[in-house]
């Protein structure tokens, strides 16, 4: 979930009301935001680097407030204010347009050229004009550009804005790829020109930048932006050029935006990218962007951005059946207006009109129109209703065997574990003395560490573990769990399967495989299955590299095989940290149902 | 037990005053050392009422090995004077004549036990010079019993076989029992405290209801775990950092083919009213196997299912494990139990989620709730849920729950008006405010303190 960090009292000024805490993050709940945690520049120091690096850092207090991932409309103290502003009906929704340039004169224009085809092949562009920059105004728009990088634009990899000071170039721009030998300039806060090679490396130790690299790294070509008079406006996804970059001053702003799937860009990213970028023209209640004409390799020439409203027809009856409510059309349409999305009783039945603004991506099906109406009623305001559905409960078979299982072996004297699914490869394999192969274990591929290699094979490393970390405790140690481990399976849709296993393990001074006997022979009693050769379970001498030559016993029930019985090889026991002798059982249960 | 001589002596000594008499004057009368008229105290308190007791404390003065050696044979002083032959010394002669040895007298008074005619001062000032030094003395105060008698009556520790069948039991006394102290403890086993609630947890689903669904499989597909559910390909969730991919066995290659087609439809061009998320699916992302990132995966394999059957409503639960590769810290580990309850029939509300809400926390303990809207890519509407905690006074989040949407009911074949409710919540969170632990890995794991699992109490989450 996002986080966007507003200064308190500039919040209030801009909602021209001062609210208490507690009405504040009422306030919040209301909406779906979370006022996550009220701090200053300086706690924030205090607590990450110590007192002496906040000497002197600003005390104003900031809001943190959490937004849900969907609404990125809100990632900004300006996008935050309307929203509110609008849900408590203190101002209207606004609505975006597109114009053409005031002086008559000819858009913007982005010439994307074949090159781009390898590496990056999309661009769009917009122009934001008449723009007045305050110190707070101008961080704001830097944060928004840096959380949309975040969010939507997945780190960069999907879609890379650039901002640029337009009165400082000049159009046509050329959007094309090159070799990065041979792009050279100097980039964002940097005091000399560098070449596209050089920068990749320089960056390599750049805490922000470097996580960026990888996108283009490898690439034969590297995407980059030109003016007319061939001054780099941005290398995408990487850096732009230091030449147009904003300031207080700028006053007109060129956007262009790239990726590798225009549908992502066109249809989330850019469109909201220069909505929220027009909210700072809140202000001056304009709500205009200036559109600006992208030319592609095949001579096709598209303007953008594209501000396009939808409108959705539902009935009133659709969200009061849904929500559970039994509100008018007509209230139904001013709660969903609260919510900036303009609605009006259409005068046919109870059907209402809804305008989706380009800014609400997120509302693709009636359920997202219905999701606001619930939340502008107040989902706490919704009467709580038993459903009628009847049904009868069933148990899991499995669980079911399991539950009376766990009671009844508990009453045997031995407490249950509860150990970790995953383990490492050497758990389930060297220190069993078994063959990584013969395991049938599932393996992870992308494990942050060793304690997540595979999915476990077997119970007994987990029992081992647990009795290494309990070793102060008094001695015979008797454990058991009852629980799924993970086989590779072809029958299975993915290849892969749980079976039901239970294990018991005996710690003492001797090995005590009487006793584990005696726990076999009492789960068959509660099994109700007799001793036997046929139609009942027996025991026979085996040999498992798990355990003490001589010392180990296959298990057999109804003439099938469910598991071993043993004193474990004292390989086994000491490459688990443990120094008494040690017996144990595993067996499958899933027989048995 | 002291000798019964000594105790019949001291009993003897005791029935011939009125009132009671004191521990150190029974030994200065007997001639025994006090720790004998103690332990005889003691064995009489053991047989029941003969004698009351009360301990009780004193000061007294004792001499030191110094201060005795002056009472016996007189001051260094003196014992210097003494020592002089007549014929003496000259100087002698010039300081004293005779001596009164006044530290011998005043020694000797204390030895006595007439410490009393000293002066304090006079006391101080011995004890200074290490001749005296004052004792705590503990003693008891003795008085007659209720059953009190001069004989005594060997007790018996316990009730045996013979005693019963001879009747014997009846003119024997017997030991009484130390009440103050532990019992042996119980030679059993111990359920984990987490399956304890587990239990709890899966007895309150069962008492409303819902049927437990089929979660023994670790291993998902992304299509089960996340396309099904209408969770965009490019969704962070389906990212390396925070899902374990599986590397053997990679793929899943078994997929009910037109439902498929559908959910690949609905993500990139929409459909079912739907805008849909309009990008080009790929097969290849839905193949790739993963350990589950919910149990929600197998919510989604029953509700397509059921819409494989003429429809029944339906109430599903399980709780069971799930898998993230996420940072570890304090309360978060890579794998933990999911709690899933899901609703499915004709027309279900919002306001019908709140309730079975109400009710399914009504169990729990947990009476004041209200709900926060929240975005989940496969719920519209999405709510979190909200307790009041009595303790922190604020509050805190229980749970998580919403309406599946459309995108994934309909492909699937559930008819047009049917709704379906889920909620969620977590296993360990509960567990570790209930048993008070702060560690998750404390509780969860091999690392879990055995001690914790032997002592913790029965789980009743509504007290």
């Amino acid at each position: 979930m996002p986080t966007v960090s507003v200064k308190r009292d500039l919040l209030f000024e801009a909602l021209g009301q001062k609210y208490t805490d507690e009405e504040f993050d009422e306030l919040c709940f209301e909406f779906g935001l979370e006022l996550d945690e009220i701090t200053s520049e300086k706690e924030i120091l205090i607590r990450e680097q110590g007192g002496e690096k906040a000497e002197g850092a600003s005390d104003v207090v900031l809001y943190k407030i959490d937004v849900p991932a969907n609404r990125y409309d809100l990632l900004c103290l300006e996008g935050l204010v309307r929203g509110l502003q609008v849900f408590k009906e203190k101002l209207e929704a606004p609505r975006y347009k597109r114009v053409s340039p005031a002086d008559g004169g000819e858009p913007q224009r982005l010439v994307i050229t074949e090159e781009t085809a390898s590496v990056r092949p999309h661009a769009v562009a917009a122009v934001l004009r008449n723009i007045t920059f305050t110190q707070e105004r101008y961080e704001s728009f830097i944060e928004l550009q840096e959380k949309l990088h975040q969010n939507i634009c997945r780190k960069r990899t999907l879609v890379a804005i650039g901002t640029h000071d337009l009165d400082t170039i000049s159009g046509p721009f050329t959007y094309t790829a090159k070799p990065p030998g041979e792009i050279r300039f100097k980039p964002l806060s940097q005091s000399r020109e560098y070449t596209a090679a050089e920068l990749m490396s320089l960056y390599k130790t750049d805490s922000h930048l470097r996580h960026y690299l990888h996108i283009i790294e490898n690439e034969p070509l590297y995407p980059i932006i030109y003016d007319s008079n061939g001054i780099v406006l941005s290398m995408p996804p990487i850096i732009n050029g230091d030449h147009s970059k904003i300031s207080l001053n700028t006053k007109n702003i060129f956007i262009e935006c790239t990726a590798t799937d225009l549908t992502k860009v066109n249809r989330f990213t850019l469109i909201i990218t220069v909505c929220l970028f027009v909210c700072f023209n809140t202000f001056f209640i304009l709500f205009r962007v200036e559109e600006a004409e992208v030319v592609y390799p095949d001579g096709r020439l598209s303007v953008y951005p594209e501000l396009a409203y939808r409108t959705e027809t539902l009935s009133g009856d659709f969200i009061n059946k849904r929500v559970g409510i039994n509100e008018s059309a007509e209230s139904i349409a001013q709660l969903l207006t609260r919510m900036c999305l303009r609605s009006e009783v259409s005068g046919e039945g109870d059907l209402i009109q809804v305008e989706i603004p380009p800014t609400r991506a997120d509302v693709i099906h009636a359920c997202d129109i219905m999701e606001d109406a619930a939340i502008a009623y107040g989902f706490n305001n919704i009467v709580r209703s038993t459903p009628r559905t009847y049904t009868v409960a069933n148990q899991l078979p499995v669980n079911k065997l399991t539950e009376l299982l766990r009671q009844d072996l508990t009453a045997a004297g031995f407490t249950e574990a509860l150990t970790f699914a995953l383990c490492s490869e050497e758990d389930i394999a060297d220190k069993l003395r078994k063959n990584i192969t013969e395991t049938r274990a599932v393996h992870i591929s992308n494990p942050k560490t060793a304690d997540f290699q595979v999915a476990r094979t077997s119970l007994l490393p987990g029992l081992l573990k647990t009795i290494a970390a309990n070793r102060k405790m008094p001695l015979p140690l008797k454990l058991f769990e009852i629980s799924d481990v993970v086989l590779k399976d072809e029958t299975k849709d993915v290849g892969a399967r749980n079976n039901r296993r239970l294990c018991a393990v005996y710690y003492n001074k001797s090995p005590g495989f009487e006793v584990i006997h005696g726990l076999l022979d009492r789960v068959m009693q509660l099994l109700d299955v007799k001793p036997g050769r046929n139609q009942g379970y027996h025991i026979q001498a085996a040999e498992d590299s798990t355990f003490f030559p001589g010392r180990c016993a296959e298990i057999f029930s109804c003439g099938k095989s469910i598991g071993h019985l043993g004193v474990l090889h004292p390989d086994v026991i000491s490459r688990f940290e443990l120094t008494m002798p040690c017996s144990a059982i595993d067996i499958d249960i899933e027989p048995f149902l | 037990m002291a000798d019964t001589g000594l105790l019949e002596a001291l009993l003897r000594l005791l029935e011939k005053v009125d009132g009671g008499i004191d521990s150190q004057d029974v030994a200065a009368d007997l001639g025994v050392d006090h720790q004998l008229i103690v332990g005889a105290v003691k064995s009489l308190q053991a047989l029941g009422e003969v004698i009351s007791a009360e301990q009780k404390s004193s000061k007294r003065w004792e001499l030191t090995g110094e201060g005795r050696e002056i009472a016996e044979q007189g001051s260094h002083e003196a014992r210097v004077f003494n020592a002089i032959p007549d014929e003496g010394l000259p100087q002698n002669e010039l300081m004293v004549e005779t001596i009164e040895d006044t530290v011998r007298d005043k020694l000797q008074l204390v030895q006595k036990g007439l410490s009393a005619k000293l002066e304090d001062k006079e006391k101080n000032e011995l004890k200074k010079r290490k001749l005296l030094s004052e004792v705590t003395v503990k003693s008891y105060w003795i008085t007659k019993g209720s059953s009190f008698s001069t004989t005594i009556t060997k007790q018996e520790t316990e009730l045996t076989p013979e005693m019963i069948a001879s009747g014997s039991w009846k003119e024997k006394k017997f030991k009484p029992y130390n009440f103050e102290a532990m019992g042996v403890a119980a030679d059993c086993g111990h359920l984990h405290p987490l399956m304890k609630v587990r239990t709890q947890f899966r007895q309150i689903f069962l008492e409303m209801g819902f049927t437990e669904m089929p979660t023994n499989n670790f291993i998902e597909s992304s299509f089960w775990n996340f396309d099904s559910l209408f969770q965009p390909q490019q969704h962070p969730a389906r990212d390396q950092h925070d899902t374990f991919f599986i590397s053997d066995p990679a793929l899943a290659h078994e997929f009910p083919q037109d439902y498929l087609e559908r959910v690949k439809q609905v993500h990139s061009e929409g459909g079912y009213g739907s805008q849909g998320y309009k990008y080009d699916w790929k097969i290849e992302e839905a193949q790739k196997n993963l350990l589950r990132t919910h149990t929600t995966a197998v919510s989604a394999r029953m509700l397509y299912k059921l819409a494989q059957q003429k429809f029944t409503p339906v109430k599903y639960f399980s709780i069971d494990r799930v898998f993230r590769n996420e940072t570890l810290d304090a309360t978060h580990l890579a794998e933990f139990h999911q709690i899933e309850g899901v609703v499915a029939d004709y027309g279900l509300t919002l306001g019908n989620l709140m309730g079975i809400l109400h009710q399914f926390f009504t169990k729990l303990g947990i009476t004041k709730l209200r709900f926060k809207p929240a975005y989940n890519p496969y719920t519209e509407p999405s709510m979190e849920v909200f307790s009041y905690h009595e303790g922190l006074k604020k509050w805190v989040e229980v749970g998580n729950s919403g309406v599946f949407r459309p995108e994934m009911l309909l492909p699937m074949g559930l008819p047009e008006g049917v709704s379906v409710i889920a909620w969620g919540l977590s296993l360990e969170r509960p567990t570790m405010i209930k048993y008070g632990i702060n560690n998750i890995r404390e509780l969860v794991g091999h690392k879990v303190n055995l001690q914790m699992v032997y002592d913790s109490p029965i789980c009743r989450l509504d007290s």
